[in-house]
C-alpha cells in the first residue's frame, strides 16, 4: 500500500490525479472505521494533514472559506459567529477527543446520511470547494450527495474548502440520540432564516439515503412569512404555522427502519425539532430586532 | 495524623486505597489484552455467520497456504471431551457439525501476525447447510418447533412454585405482560488471554476470568489433561459483570499452543466481545397480583420465560432467581409461579449482575404501583405495607432470618431531598437530549419512580458454595508481613483491598501482601452472586484465626506461657503485659489454609418449589427522577437516589461505588442498553449502536447505606454488588411512565415508545 | 513505510504497514500498553492519547500521519513521581477494573491544563462501564484545586 504524504496543494492534487484510487485522510476519524475493520482495503492512502492549505479558515470575498482540515473543536472555538449552525452541529459530533481531530472536510468526503455536519450547511446554503489537477470547482451542498456514503467527487478530486455565506439570521442545529453523550443522529435537522434574501434554509440528516434539504417546505415558511409582513414586522411565529412547516419538513425526508431507530419515529421527530429549530431561530430574530432597538 | 492512626488504617470500616490503584493510573498494570511474550502467535477464531445450520465440510487448504500460518484447527483436533458449560456440559469447544447460533466457534488459527490470522481464517471454506433457526422463544416448546439440541427438548428449566390456596380470589385484581430486552456485560476489557505450553504436554493459562477454578476443570475436560497440567493464573481483568463466568477464549488458545508448542495470545476485538460471550437473558413475564381493597397482597401469579439461547451457561440458576425472587421482597401468602428457560437459536445468554431478578424487578415493580394507583394508596406506603421483615416467610417458605427493611429502606429513599424543580431558563445541558439541542423545554415534564428489590447472596439451592484462603505470616526485614493467597478474582470491586483489609485486623499487621491469583491454591468460588467479600471474606478470616491460633501456641509454648493474645504486633498476656514482639516469635513461618463455607441451602421442591434455597438476602431502593421530552421521547435521568442494607460496610468507599456503578447499569438497562437481534443475527454488536452511559448521562446519586448486620455471615456483611442494578431499572422506568403517563411495558424504553 | 514518533519525550523510529492505527504502533511495536484497545472505532475513549496536547483516540488515528509530540498515560510522571491528577485518581479511588483508566486520565489532564469549564462534557467521551463517574469528577476537581494552589505559589 502506497503513503503519500504531500506538503502543499498542488502536490496533493497531483498525486490523487496519479492516484485515483488514493482514499484521502485528514483527521481519520471517518476514515479509520473503515480501515480497521478492513471494510476497506485502498491501494494507496493520502495524508492531507501536511497541505498547509486546508488548515485554516478565512474571510474570502464575503464567505467564510473553511479549509476542509479544519477540526471541530476549531469550528467550535472560533466560528460560532460566522457559521452558529454549524458550530452547533460540531459540538454533537462524536466526543471531544473526535472533534479535535475531525473535519468537516472529512464528514463531506465520507458522504454519510448521519455526517452531523451536513443539515447545518445545507440550512446555510454552504458550498462545496472541489479541487482536481484539472481545476476548481463549487457544488452547493444541496447537489453535492448523490447517495449513500456517495457524491460528486470524481476520482481525481479532493475537497479544499466549505464556502459560507455568514448569516444574515439566526441558525439552529437539532440531533436526535438516545444518550446524552457520542451519539449517531438517529435523525437531525438544520434551519436557517436568511432575512437579507427572505428565505429559509433546512438541511434533514439520518433521514434519507442522502442528507437533503427540505425546499418545498422551506419555501412554504418563506411564502408564509412573507404573506404575513412577518419578515418586516417580526411578529411572533404562528404555532399552527411551525406546526405546518414541521409537517412538510417531515413529508421531505424518506427514513428508514435501522436499529438506531424506526422509519415513523424519525419521521416524527423531523417534525418536532423542525418546529422547534424555526421557532427557536424567529424568536432569536426577533429578539435581534428588539436588542438593534 | 498521629502514628496511632496510621498503624490503624487500611482495617476494616477503613477505605483504604486499594493496592493496585496506582498501577492502573499509572498505566503499569498488565491487563489480559497487555500480555506478550517474545515468542508469541496469535490465535484468532473462526465463527459461524448462520445461527442454525449443519456443517457439510470444512475446508482449510487456501487457508493453510497463507505464509506464517502455524496451526488450524477444528472440533476433529480436540483430544478430550468437546464439551464445556457450566450447568450443563452442551457446548462445543468447537462446532462439531452442527452451529447454533451466529458467533460460534468452528475454527482457530495461529499465525505470526493477528492479521495474518485473520486473513487465513477468512481463506477457511465452510460449506454450510443452513437449517430454520428457532428465534422466537415464545414458541420455542411448541410440539412443532425443532429442537435446538438433537438430543434434548428446547427445555432448559421448568421451575414452579405453587403456595397456599391453588384458586385464590381477591377484590383487587391487576395483571400486566412486560418485556426485557437482550442486555449486554460491555466489560471495557474484551475477552484476551496469553497460553504458555510447558514442554511437557500441559501449559499456563493467563486469563481475565470469574472463576479459575470452574474454567479450570472445563479446560481440562476439553484437552484431557489432569488439573496439574492446566494451570491458571488470572490476569488483569479489565470488567466482568457476570460475562467471564462462561469460558471464551479459554480453551481455544491452550489447543493452540499445546499445538503449535508456542506461547498464544488470543484478544477479541469488541465486535467479536459482543458474539464471544453470554448477554443478560431477554424475558417475557406475565403477572397477576390480588389484593385487599387496603392495599395487603392476597395472592401473585407470574409466569416468566427466559431465553436461553443456543446452550444453557447459567440459564438454570437464573430461571432459579427469576422463580424463587421473582416476585419481589414482600409477603405473599399464595402464589403461583412458573419461570422456564429455553434454548434457541438466539445468542447464549447468561451470568450478567442481579441475573433473574433484574428481569422480574421491572414486572413486579410496575404491577405495584398499578395496584397503588388502583386502590388509590401510596406507591410508597404499598410497597411499605407489603414488604418483608425478619422473620416472614419468602414465597418458598423460606424463614428471612436477619433483616429485611423493605419499609425503612422505600421510605428513606422517599425522604431523600428532591432535586429543585426546574425554573427559568435552563442550560440545554441539563435537558433531556443535552448538547444536542432537542429541546429548550418544550414538552419537558418530570416524573418521579420508586422501586424496591431484593436478590440471594452466593450460590443457592444446595450448590457446595466455599472458597479457600492461605494466609502466611512471617517476619520480613525485622517486620511481620502477612500473604494472603485466594484464587478469588479481583475484576474490579475491591476483592484484594478487603483481604488485605482482613488481614490487617485479624493479624494486627500492616503489611499484607496480595498473592497472585491462580490455581496453586484452591477455589474461591465465582466472583458473582455479591459473593466474595461475604465468602472469600469468610475463608480469609477463618485463615487469619487459624494462623493466629497457631502463633499464639508457637509463643505459649516458646514462652511458657498461657492464655496469650494478639495486639496489633505484639504478643500480650492475660494481664495486659506485654510478653514479645509477633516478630520475635516469628522464627519460622506461619500458614494455614482453610476451606471455608456458608450456611448451606437446599434444593427447592420440583412440584412446589418449597425449600430453604437462599443463603441470605440483600436488599435495596431506589428512587428516580427524570425530565422526560415527552414530544421526542428523549429522556433526562436527573436524580436516581438509592438506599441499601449492607449488613456491614468493611470498606463503605468501595460499597458506595458497587451501588453507583450497579445503578448505572441497571439504569442502562431501562434506557439505552439492549442487544437487538432480528431472526438470530445481532444487529447492533458495537458501542456505536450498542450504548452505555456516559458520564453525561450519570446522575447524581444520593447514596444512603443501612447497616443491619447479618448474624450468620462473616462480620455481619451482606452481598452488595447486585441489588442496585436490580432496583434502579425499574424506578427509572416508573419516572418515565409518571412522567409521560404511558404504559410502557417494556425495556429499554425507547423514545418512539413514548412518542407514539 | 518507515515513520518517526516521538513518544513521551522519546524518538522512536519504526517499519510499519501504513494501515497501522497508532494505537497498534504503541500498542504492538513499541510496548506501551498504558492506551487500551475497548471499542477499535471511537466509541470508549481508552485509547486516548495525547498528540500535540490534545486528547485524540490512538485507534482512529493513522501512525504515519502523526508528527507532533505523542504523550501516553506512562510519560505524565515526573521525577518518578506520578502527576497530580494519577495522584488524584488513585485518592479518590476514580476506577475499580481500571480498564478505561488510562484514557480517563488523559482526557483529564487536558482537562486540568486547559481549564475547561464543563468537565463532565469534556469527559463524556470516556465510557466507564464500572461507572465510577462520581469519583472521576471528584479526582478532576481535586486535581484542579491541586494546580490552583500550585499556579497560586508561583
Amino acid at each position: 500500500m502506497d503513503f503519500l504524504a504531500p506538503t502543499s496543494w498542488a502536490e496533493a492534487l497531483e498525486c490523487k490525479a496519479a492516484h485515483p484510487d488514493a482514499v484521502a485522510i485528514a483527521g481519520g476519524t471517518d476514515v479509520m472505521v473503515e480501515l480497521n475493520f478492513d471494510h476497506r482495503r485502498p491501494p494507496a492512502l493520502l495524508d492531507l494533514n501536511r497541505v498547509p492549505e486546508l488548515a485554516d479558515w478565512a474571510l474570502d470575498d464575503g464567505r467564510v472559506r473553511l479549509g476542509a482540515g479544519v477540526p471541530y473543536v476549531r469550528v467550535i472555538s472560533e466560528l460560532g459567529h460566522l457559521l452558529p449552525g454549524l458550530a452547533m452541529a460540531a459540538r454533537t459530533v462524536g466526543s471531544p477527543q473526535i472533534r479535535n481531530r475531525g473535519t468537516v472536510g472529512g464528514n463531506l468526503g465520507a458522504a454519510s446520511p448521519a455526517g452531523d455536519s451536513h443539515p447545518a450547511l445545507l440550512a446555510a446554503f454552504a458550498s462545496v470547494e472541489i479541487g482536481s489537477v484539472r481545476g476548481t470547482r463549487e457544488v452547493p451542498v444541496a447537489e453535492f450527495f448523490t447517495g449513500v456514503k456517495r457524491s460528486v467527487l470524481e476520482p481525481d478530486e479532493l475537497i479544499s474548502a466549505v464556502l459560507v455565506t455568514p448569516p444574515s439570521g439566526p441558525q439552529q442545529f437539532s440531533k436526535i440520540g438516545t444518550r446524552n453523550a457520542m451519539v449517531i443522529a438517529v435523525s437531525a435537522f438544520g434551519f436557517a432564516l436568511h432575512p437579507d434574501t427572505r428565505t429559509v434554509g433546512t438541511g434533514i440528516g439520518s433521514a434519507a439515503p442522502t442528507p437533503r434539504p427540505a425546499p418545498e417546505a422551506a419555501a412554504f415558511l418563506a411564502g408564509e412569512l412573507e404573506a404575513a409582513g412577518l419578515w418586516s414586522s417580526r411578529g411572533a411565529l404562528p404555532a399552527t404555522l411551525a406546526t405546518e412547516f414541521g409537517r412538510r419538513v417531515r413529508d421531505a425526508a424518506a427514513p428508514i427502519d435501522d436499529v438506531r431507530g424506526s422509519a415513523a419515529y424519525r419521521s416524527h421527530a423531523l417534525s418536532v425539532m423542525a418546529r422547534r429549530t424555526a421557532t427557536w431561530a424567529w424568536d432569536a430574530y426577533r429578539d435581534e430586532n428588539r436588542s438593534a432597538a | 495524623m498521629t502514628s496511632t492512626e496510621t498503624r490503624m488504617a487500611g482495617r476494616l470500616g477503613d477505605s483504604p486505597l486499594r493496592p493496585d490503584g496506582t498501577l492502573k493510573v499509572t498505566g503499569e498494570f498488565a491487563y489480559s489484552s497487555d500480555l506478550w511474550h517474545d515468542d508469541m502467535v496469535w490465535g484468532v477464531t473462526l465463527r459461524s455467520p448462520h445461527p442454525s445450520a449443519r456443517i457439510r465440510a470444512i475446508d482449510l487448504t487456501d487457508a493453510l497456504r497463507v505464509p506464517g500460518v502455524s496451526a488450524i484447527l477444528t472440533a476433529k483436533d480436540v483430544p478430550g471431551e468437546n464439551a464445556v458449560g457450566l450447568e450443563h456440559l452442551d457446548t462445543p469447544a468447537l462446532a462439531d457439525g452442527v452451529v447454533r447460533y451466529q458467533g460460534e466457534p468452528v475454527a482457530l488459527v495461529a499465525a505470526d501476525h493477528p492479521e495474518t490470522a485473520r486473513r487465513a481464517a477468512a481463506r477457511i471454506v465452510v460449506d454450510y447447510e443452513v437449517l430454520p433457526a428457532v428465534t422466537d422463544p415464545r414458541t420455542a416448546l411448541d410440539p412443532d418447533t425443532p429442537w435446538v439440541h438433537a438430543d434434548h427438548d428446547n427445555l432448559v428449566r421448568d421451575l414452579r412454585i405453587r403456595r397456599g390456596d391453588p384458586s385464590p380470589t381477591a377484590p383487587v385484581v391487576v395483571s400486566l405482560d412486560f418485556e426485557v430486552g437482550m442486555q449486554d456485560q460491555a466489560f471495557l476489557g474484551p475477552e484476551s488471554g496469553l497460553a504458555v505450553p510447558d514442554g511437557e504436554g500441559g501449559v499456563d493459562l493467563y486469563v481475565a476470568t470469574q472463576w479459575l477454578h470452574v474454567d479450570q476443570g472445563q479446560v481440562c475436560r476439553v484437552l484431557g489433561l489432569p488439573p496439574e497440567q492446566v494451570r491458571l493464573t488470572l490476569a488483569g481483568v479489565g470488567g466482568a459483570f457476570g460475562g467471564r463466568e462462561d469460558l471464551s477464549m479459554h480453551v481455544h488458545a491452550c489447543l493452540l499452543a499445546l499445538h503449535t508448542g508456542k506461547p498464544v495470545k488470543m484478544s477479541y476485538a469488541r465486535d467479536e466481545s459482543f458474539f464471544g460471550h453470554v448477554h443478560r437473558h431477554p424475558a417475557w413475564l406475565r403477572y397477576e397480583f390480588g389484593a385487599r381493597e387496603t392495599g395487603e397482597l392476597v395472592y401473585a401469579k407470574a409466569d416468566i420465560l427466559f431465553d436461553g439461547g443456543a446452550y444453557a451457561s447459567s440459564t438454570p440458576a437464573v430461571v432459579g432467581n427469576g422463580g424463587t425472587l421473582g416476585l419481589g421482597p414482600y409477603r405473599i401468602p399464595n402464589v403461583h409461579v412458573d419461570a422456564r428457560g429455553v434454548y434457541t437459536n438466539n445468542p447464549t445468554c447468561g451470568a450478567m449482575r442481579g441475573f433473574g431478578c433484574v428481569q422480574a424487578a421491572f414486572a413486579h415493580e410496575a404491577l405495584m404501583d398499578e395496584l397503588a394507583d388502583r386502590i388509590g394508596m401510596d406507591r410508597v406506603e404499598i410497597r411499605a405495607l407489603n414488604g418483608m421483615v425478619e422473620g416472614d416467610l419468602t414465597i418458598t417458605g423460606q424463614v428471612v432470618d436477619s433483616a429485611a427493611p423493605v419499609a425503612e429502606l422505600i421510605r428513606t429513599v422517599r425522604d431523600l431531598p428532591l432535586p429543585a424543580e426546574p425554573a427559568g431558563e435552563r442550560d440545554i445541558r441539563e435537558l433531556p437530549g443535552g448538547a444536542s439541542n432537542t429541546t429548550h423545554g418544550e414538552g419537558v415534564r418530570r416524573g418521579i419512580g420508586y422501586a424496591v428489590t431484593y436478590k440471594n447472596v452466593g450460590f443457592s439451592e444446595g450448590f457446595d458454595d466455599y472458597s479457600t484462603a492461605r494466609v502466611r505470616l512471617e517476619v520480613v526485614g525485622g517486620e511481620p508481613v502477612a500473604t494472603v493467597h485466594t484464587a478469588a478474582a479481583e475484576v474490579g470491586q475491591g476483592l484484594i483491598t478487603i483481604e488485605q483489609q482482613i488481614c490487617r485486623t485479624e493479624l494486627g499487621v500492616e503489611q499484607v501482601v496480595v498473592h497472585p491469583k491462580d490455581t496453586t491454591v484452591g477455589s474461591g468460588g465465582s466472583t458473582s452472586a455479591s459473593r466474595q467479600t461475604y465468602v472469600t471474606g469468610g475463608a480469609v478470616k477463618a485463615a487469619c484465626e487459624a494462623v493466629r491460633a497457631s502463633v499464639l501456641r508457637r509463643a505459649s509454648e516458646a514462652l511458657g506461657r498461657a492464655e496469650l493474645r494478639l495486639d496489633g504486633e505484639k504478643i500480650v498476656a492475660a494481664g495486659g503485659e506485654v510478653v514479645a514482639s509477633l516478630a520475635e516469635v516469628l522464627t519460622d513461618p506461619v500458614e494455614e489454609t482453610v476451606e471455608w463455607r456458608h450456611r448451606p441451602t437446599y434444593p427447592i421442591d420440583p412440584e412446589t418449589g418449597q425449600g430453604n434455597a437462599h443463603v441470605q438476602y440483600a436488599f435495596s431502593a431506589h428512587r428516580a427522577v427524570v425530565d422526560v421530552d415527552v414530544e421526542l421521547g428523549l429522556v433526562k435521568v436527573v436524580a436516581l437516589d438509592t438506599a441499601q442494607d449492607v449488613g456491614r460496610a468493611l470498606n463503605p468507599d468501595a460499597v458506595v461505588g458497587q451501588i453507583q456503578g450497579g445503578s448505572a447499569q441497571g439504569m442502562g438497562l431501562a434506557l439505552m442498553e439492549e442487544i437487538v437481534v432480528q431472526d438470530g443475527i445481532v444487529k447492533n454488536p458495537s458501542f456505536t449502536d450498542y450504548l452505555i452511559p456516559t458520564i453525561l448521562d450519570m446522575p447524581p446519586m444520593q447514596v444512603k447505606v443501612l447497616e443491619y448486620a447479618d448474624p450468620h455471615a462473616p462480620y455481619g456483611v451482606r452481598g452488595v454488588g447486585e441489588p442496585p442494578t436490580i432496583s434502579s431499572g425499574p424506578a427509572v422506568a416508573a419516572a418515565i411512565r409518571a412522567a409521560t403517563g404511558k404504559p410502557l411495558r417494556r425495556v429499554p424504553v425507547r423514545p418512539e415508545h413514548i412518542t407514539f | 513505510m518507515d515513520i518517526t514518533l516521538e513518544v513521551n519525550g522519546e524518538t522512536r523510529h519504526l517499519s510499519i504497514d501504513p494501515r497501522v492505527t497508532l494505537l497498534d504502533a504503541l500498542r504492538e511495536r513499541l510496548g506501551i500498553t498504558g492506551p487500551k484497545k475497548g471499542c477499535d472505532r471511537g466509541q470508549c475513549g481508552a485509547c486516548t492519547v495525547h498528540v500535540d496536547g490534545r486528547p485524540v483516540l490512538a485507534c482512529l488515528t493513522l501512525a504515519a500521519t502523526v508528527r507532533e509530540p505523542v504523550r501516553t498515560v506512562e510519560g505524565l510522571a515526573a521525577d518518578g513521581r506520578p502527576h497530580p491528577v494519577q495522584q488524584a485518581f488513585a485518592e479518590q479511588d476514580a476506577l475499580q477494573c481500571g480498564f478505561c483508566t488510562s484514557g480517563q486520565v488523559m482526557s483529564a489532564v487536558a482537562a486540568v491544563e486547559q481549564e475547561v469549564a464543563d468537565v463532565r462534557e469534556f469527559m463524556s467521551g470516556n465510557l466507564c462501564r464500572c461507572a465510577a463517574y462520581p469519583n472521576i469528577v471528584a479526582a478532576v476537581e481535586q486535581a484542579r484545586s491541586t494546580k490552583e494552589s500550585a499556579d497560586a505559589r508561583v
